[in-house]
């Protein structure tokens, strides 16, 4: 079956591949547009930007989202900004550097010719964005203004104050409205899909929930894709939104679709600390706080003691007392290095018995000298509404004391496995964003998501998708009263029932949690052979107890949120184990991947390219059977292979 | 801490709505608003399967249904009416970044969903906000195509013109200057957005048809007047200024000048 792995890579020069690839793909005239209708599921910036850009070519698009507007998907929480490869600050950026940048970033588990695309096109996002009328950062000449992100060493990230996801989404959102209103695309709020259709093997479309009514409803199709995001959720807390989760990615897997790397989980390195049990989520603080912002803990056991007991206070220990230690392991990019090392850094100095607050989990990021050196205004300018919601939350003024920060799961790397095309294993079934595995490898960098996203949506599959089907206008409206429609929507009625069926004594909530408590021991930031089987068998024991004994209140017909947080729950459960299965495959450490068995002595994290380098993609088995790897190599013909070196 | 939480629960759109109270204890002070509602909804569904370990005098309608994501003050899906201000008692939040140590220990806080014409009850606290959605759709966007922008340093936009825009487009579209205002009027919320584009160059030549429809559809839906109280000022949780009512209401004039 490997051969189902087909990555599509055009041959030839990385620079021409992507133009190789457009001029290939068939076109497919407009009044056969008109007859085709494709579904996409999430309205983040992948969705509603793919959405949008399909409406305009002509296709009948239906949306869906599980929220009450598509404005409200989580790309609206992204902060700090988004890469383009503009070289409008003159320092020798190009599209090379930003495909080089995310390439090492990702610790050399992506593809060349994706990575190299996403760069290419990179820029035209911020022209479309613009045009949009989305009210980027601006010199004072009229020109826009960028700031720099971790892991890079020029100025290439566009921005909207701390609100940057905000502003995109919003013009994505504005784009598809002006469809909707156009009559292009049809939309379905507060949707979920519960189950992908598969007709003589191919992707026809969906079963959803009405969540306000409840009702189980039939959607057919010429072609689906998937815009859902990451599964960071599988671990309780972290910086997704309550609502993210990874239910529609995981029944595509079900059906087929082969699920890739996700082992790969990112850990951001500047959340709000956990403050107690009640905590249901997790807050970010941008990275970009990070240009200006020092992260350090005190030399002194004693002075650490004296805060955790809030005798003193940290701005007043002084300068010789404090170890900035990015700065001191990483001399060449310091404070920015990218998030998975800055996550170990902290973990590392935490673990030492270093860590700030009473937790001893929190290290400090300081804003003393930057507020010296710029002054009030300018450092308001840039990070003042984070200021102000840091405040919010801890009751803490970042003005008067450096704010706490520790590491939180805030992204997934890895996801449904596509071809160049972005389409999955099974034939018109697309996937784009986070919810796909392809141009991040084993760690993302900062104000690159946005950039993925708007990438896929505006730019890539609305060309890409047009070859599939180029061959389908032909064929009639899906039947959503075929066979395989009854078959799926059976199967959904008869989970729902099934979860009502056994009114046990957990709540979803307390099951999530203990999932989650799991997956930070066992599959977090440090992971190793012998805690990853613990992890495996842990999960397989909760996934049990779930089934047995949990408890879900209310109705199926009516709007039943307990209904839906366990439906994804009892995803989230699969979802761990295949995390830890392909954690404990794969035995080297790699991006935000550490195996603590393969590290240097110095405790940087070590890479196995011998054994390694290739996408872990998974098949579906079965219920209670293993599933299957399939290993989709990497090869590296334009870039030379590096330990990423982010000290000198 | 401890509290007394009369809440508004109704089953439907169509069933009759009433009050419940409800006492939860040892809450955190560190704890938002919305932690509290997770931990009394916990209770409340243990109360379903052992009624015993529940406080007195806890009649349920079980679990109490809200809108929430985010939960960081971006996403504009929560939308509480806590003790008669829209997000509750602190200044220029959501509902998520509301924390209980802004309350009395022991206090009674009454908690009710977005009382509007426009924004119909789907059960209890959640409500129906698609009537933003067709606001929007009726012209809050820049007809450009995917592919047709060009450079996107050919245009310039002064620095404080584009701060001024931002400023209006930092809306979350939760509804609380309707929930808020004695008319239920959405005019902040058309204000930002007709507002956020007209500031910019790029959203010039649409302007007047923008503003002409997107007010037709916010009357057409049922949103009332504006008599300028500035309430909806007051209680916008991203202190959106109601100069941008004005300049709606000069758009709107240009518009109908130009007609």
């Amino acid at each position: 079956m490997a051969d189902k792995l087909i990555s599509k890579i055009p041959d030839g020069p990385l620079a021409e591949k992507w133009t190789k690839r457009k001029s290939e793909i068939h076109l497919v005239s407009p009044n056969n547009k008109r007859k085709l209708e494709i579904i996409v599921v999430g309205t983040g910036l992948g969705g509603a930007s793919a959405a949008a850009s399909l409406g305009e070519l002509g296709y009948n698009v239906k949306i869906f989202c599980i929220s009450d507007s598509p404005r409200r998907a989580h790309s609206i929480a992204a902060q700090g900004g988004i890469n383009a490869a503009k070289n409008y600050q003159n320092d020798n950026d190009s599209v090379y550097r930003l495909f080089y940048d995310t390439i090492k970033g990702g610790d050399y588990r992506s593809r060349e010719a994706n990575v190299y695309r996403l760069a290419e096109v990179s820029a035209a996002i911020i022209d479309q964005c613009v045009a949009q009328g989305i009210p980027f950062a601006r010199e004072y000449g009229g020109y826009l203004a960028n700031r720099s992100f971790g892991g890079v060493q020029v100025s290439r990230t566009f921005y909207a104050r701390g609100q940057t996801g905000q502003q995109l989404l919003l013009g994505a959102y504005a784009s598809l409205n002006k469809e909707i209103a156009a009559g292009t695309v049809k939309s379905y709020p507060r949707h979920e899909m519960l189950d992908l259709v598969i007709i003589n093997g191919q992707a026809k479309g969906i079963i959803a929930r009405n969540l306000v009514t409840g009702e189980i409803e039939r959607f057919g199709a010429h072609a689906v894709v998937i815009a859902t995001g990451g599964y960071g959720n599988t671990y309780f807390l972290s910086t997704n939104a309550m609502n993210s989760n990874g239910s529609a990615a995981w029944q595509c897997y079900k059906k087929g679709a082969y699920f890739a790397n996700p082992c790969f989980a990112q850990i951001h390195p500047t959340c709000i600390p956990v403050h107690g049990t009640q905590q249901c989520k997790l807050t970010l603080m941008s990275e970009s706080l990070r240009n200006d912002g020092r992260i350090w803990v005190p030399k002194k056991m004693e002075d650490v003691l004296k805060l955790r007991k809030r005798e003193i206070k940290a701005s007043q220990i002084p300068e010789e007392d404090r170890d900035y230690y990015l700065e001191r392991r990483y001399p060449a990019f310091g404070n920015l290095v990218p998030r998975d090392v800055a996550s170990r850094a902290a973990k590392e100095r935490c673990d030492a018995g270093y860590g700030v607050n009473e937790t001893g989990l929190a290290v400090f990021l300081d804003f003393a000298d930057a507020i010296k050196r710029l002054g009030h205004q300018k450092v308001a300018e840039r990070y003042g509404n984070l200021f102000d919601m840091y405040e919010k939350i801890t009751a803490s003024s970042p003005w008067e004391e450096p704010m706490m920060i520790y590491p939180a799961i805030h992204y997934t790397m890895g996801g449904i496995w596509v071809d160049y095309d972005l389409q999955t294993t099974i034939p018109g079934l697309y996937a784009i964003g986070e919810a796909n595995f392809s141009d991040h490898g084993g760690n993302r960098l900062g104000a690159s998501a946005l950039m993925q996203g708007l990438a896929d949506g505006y730019f890539i599959l609305p060309i890409t998708i047009n070859d599939y089907l180029s061959h389908k206008f032909a064929e009639p409206k899906t039947d959503t009263s075929a066979p395989e429609f009854d078959e799926a929507e059976k199967a959904v009625k008869a989970r729902i029932e099934k979860l009502f069926s056994i009114k046990g004594k957990k709540t979803v909530d307390s099951l999530h949690k203990e999932l989650g408590l799991i997956m930070w021991d066992y599959v977090g930031m440090g992971r190793t052979a012998e805690g990853l089987k613990t992890g495996i068998a842990k999960i397989q024991e909760l996934k049990k107890e779930f089934w047995a004994n949990v408890n879900v209140p209310g109705e199926a017909g009516e709007f039943n949120q307990e209904l839906e947080k366990a439906l994804r729950l009892a995803d989230f459960l699969e979802i761990g184990e295949l995390m830890a299965r392909d954690a404990l495959n794969r035995n080297e450490s790699c991006g935000g991947h550490f195996r603590e068995e393969s590290q240097t002595p110095e405790g940087e994290a070590q890479r196995d390219d011998a054994n390694y380098m290739y996408v872990a993609a998974w098949e579906y088995k079965g219920e209670g059977v293993e599933p299957e790897l399939h290993k989709e190599p990497l090869k590296y013909e334009f870039i030379e292979v590096k330990t990423r070196n982010y000290k000198d | 801490m401890e509290f007394n939480l009369k809440i508004w629960r109704q089953k439907n759109a169509k069933a009759q709505g009433h009050f419940e109270t409800y006492h939860i204890a040892d809450i955190e002070e560190e704890a938002s608003f919305l932690e509290m509602l997770d931990i009394l909804n916990e209770q409340l569904i243990r109360e379903g399967i052992d009624p015993v370990a529940v406080d007195k005098g806890c009649k349920s309608s079980g679990p109490v249904s809200f809108d929430h994501d985010c939960r960081e003050g971006i996403c504009g899906a929560c939308s509480l009416y806590i003790d008669g201000r829209a997000h509750g008692p602190d200044d220029h939040v959501t509902t998520c970044q509301l924390f209980m140590r802004h309350f009395k220990n022991g206090a009674t806080i009454t908690v009710e969903p977005w009382r509007s014409s426009g924004f119909p009850v789907i059960k209890d606290l959640v409500v129906d906000r698609t009537a933003f959605d067709k606001i929007l759709q009726a012209g809050g966007f820049i007809s450009v195509r995917t592919g047709s922008a060009q450079d996107a340093n050919n245009i310039l936009i002064p620095h404080d013109q584009a701060e001024k825009s931002m400023d209006a487009a930092a809306c979350v579209g939760c509804g609380a200057c309707v929930a808020t205002c004695k008319n239920g009027s959405a005019m902040l919320f058309v204000g930002a957005r007709v507002s956020s584009l007209a500031l910019l160059p790029q959203g010039r030549p649409e302007a007047a048809r923008r503003a002409r429809a997107m007010v037709a559809k916010m009357d057409e839906l049922g949103f009332g007047n504006c008599t300028n109280t500035r309430a909806c000022e007051m209680e916008c949780p991203k202190g959106i200024s109601v100069e941008h009512i004005a300049r709606l209401n000069r758009e709107f004039l240009k518009a109908k000048f130009s007609e």
